[in-house]
């Protein structure tokens, strides 16, 4: 029993120690005294692989989505008549919630993941200790860039995510299945407010973005610096990105849209 | 038993832990300037862990590492970058950046300490590439190049800034003896050459021997001997011996200089 007891204490203080050290690493990249000339390449690079490189699976994952939204709807509303309404549905299931959470999901499989793994492999070849012993800090050379990027690319794509899924809605429900096309997009331009649901929206992508790319550039500095570390690493990111995304999204829905 | 000449490094009453296991215990070591510096000992006796501490790497639980009378564990963040960039070393996997050639990975530090044109760069760079033997490899990546030529363009990058000390962690292990040979006399001529300060930790101890002008002994957490090659062979003990004779260094056993091994055994203590 006390056994027990012990390695659950030890549990949770080791826990509690890898959420100070991540608030420190966000710290000490961020706060301390940026240098926008040497930044801005480093940023526009990681930017390149972290945002441009998830673009296809964002679209492609966006069309779908909406374009399954689009039947789906169809097939509910056709019932009670009222199948115009489906451009509303597409547009408002994706804007508030789909957009942001499947786009974060995806990010944090596709760039997250690949953030981990490569700060981990730069661990443990050396390369973040010789750049300290060059005299470089590796939490403003490697790490902040790569926060940056993420930051800036989630929302973003969260928004392409959005947009292409809309497209994707209209492609079945209008071109497909034939529903007029003024009401569709009439219904949708009635019910979508700007700041209630697209602002919202952008707010939830950019608190993903910054969660994701948070735990997936710690789990890389932190991991322990062998492939078997680095691949369980790579693991946490995606696992802890993902259910981080999920609550965080309960979280932040209640307090987005719980009065109404 | 301190050496006479002026140190650059020393080494004061080192303690440091891992768990409950002391790598450290009350080390002393005074690094002199100018010279190689050979720290041996068996794999596990935390020889990499003191360069590492040297570099501020790592902080000791106890004592002083005084860099010309700093203490680098009390430094703050900033001025241990800075004293950083008077140290070079090379690391035992040589640690090049992956994404940069070969050119732009011994042209990084100057590109981020130096505010030298371009042009100016790009000579320094081929002369220190040209010091290892690699100015025709210079657009080549790192993934293209073997074991012993990514240690040496390492070594090239690692004395890129004329550091003041260079530290080499295990510089012979894993190497062909065409490569090993060449890195020995590398160390040796840009030690010469350059008037930098060597550390060296390895337990290639022929290689070792070879270009140390002071070696330390490691064993434990302690310093069991000191001293130049010839002293160190002269030493009488059983723990000294034990180490020279039980690595696991290869087919090839090493004779280090020790009296004749049957009169050795009949000798009485």
């Amino acid at each position: 029993m006390l056994d027990i007891l012990q390695r659950l204490g030890h549990k949770a203080l080791s826990r509690l120690a890898a959420i100070g050290r991540a608030g420190q690493l966000l710290l000490q990249s961020l706060v301390a005294a940026p240098q926008p000339l040497t930044m801005l390449p480093l940023v526009l690079k990681q930017i390149y692989f972290v945002g441009v490189l998830s673009l296809v699976i964002i679209v492609v994952s966006g069309g779908f989505i909406g374009m399954v939204l689009g039947l789906q709807g169809y097939t509910i509303l056709v019932d009670y008549g009222s199948e115009q309404a489906v451009g509303q549905m597409v547009a408002l299931s994706l804007v508030r919630e789909l957009a942001p959470v499947v786009a974060a999901l995806l990010f944090a499989g596709r760039a997250g993941s690949a953030l981990t793994a490569e700060i981990g492999l730069m661990k443990a070849t050396e390369q973040l200790a010789s750049l300290e012993m060059i005299g470089v800090d590796p939490l403003r050379r490697i790490i902040a860039p790569r926060l940056w990027a993420g930051f800036i690319c989630m929302p973003i794509l969260a928004i392409i995510f959005a947009v292409v899924g809309i497209w994707g809605g209209s492609l079945v429900a209008v071109d497909w299945l034939g529903i007029y096309e003024g009401s569709f997009w009439a219904n949708m331009q009635q019910s979508v407010d700007f700041y209630d649901d697209v602002v919202n929206g952008i707010i939830k992508a950019v608190c993903f973005g910054i969660v994701v790319t948070w735990i997936a550039v710690f789990e890389g500095y932190d991991c322990i610096p062998t492939s078997e570390g680095i691949s369980q690493a790579t693991t946490r990111t995606v696992v802890y990105s993902s259910l981080a995304v999920l609550g965080l999204d309960f979280i932040l829905t209640a307090l987005m849209f719980g009065e109404l | 038993m301190k050496p006479e000449h002026d140190s650059i490094i020393d080494i004061r009453g080192l303690s440091f832990f891992r768990g409950d296991r002391a790598i450290f215990d009350d080390v002393n070591i005074s690094i002199p300037r100018g010279k190689v510096t050979a720290i041996m000992g068996p794999s596990g006796t935390g020889k990499t862990t003191l360069l590492k501490l040297i570099g501020g790497q790592l902080r000791p639980e106890r004592g002083q590492i005084l860099l010309e009378g700093t203490d680098i564990p009390k430094l703050g963040r900033r001025e241990l970058f800075e004293a950083r960039e008077r140290m070079g070393m090379l690391f035992q996997s040589g640690a090049l950046f992956t994404d940069m050639t070969v050119f732009e990975n011994v042209a990084f530090p100057l590109r981020v300490h130096t505010a030298l044109p371009d042009d100016m760069i790009r000579d320094v760079v081929l002369m220190k590439l040209q010091a290892v033997g690699l100015r025709g490899a210079r657009d080549l990546m790192p993934s293209e190049l073997s074991g012993g030529m990514a240690r040496r363009v390492a070594l090239a990058r690692a004395i890129a800034l004329d550091p003041d000390i260079v530290m080499y962690d295990e510089p012979f292990t894993g190497q062909d003896p065409i490569a090993m040979g060449v890195l020995v006399n590398l160390i040796r001529r840009l030690n010469q050459a350059l008037g930098h300060t060597s550390i060296i930790v390895s337990h290639d101890i022929k290689e070792t021997l070879g270009i140390a002008d002071y070696i330390y002994l490691l064993s434990d957490g302690r310093v069991i001997a000191q001293g130049s090659p010839e002293e160190l062979a002269d030493i009488d003990s059983e723990q000294v011996r034990q180490f020279m004779q039980g690595l696991p260094d290869g087919p090839v056993p090493f004779h280090f200089k020790a009296p004749d091994y049957h009169q050795d055994l009949l000798q009485e203590h």
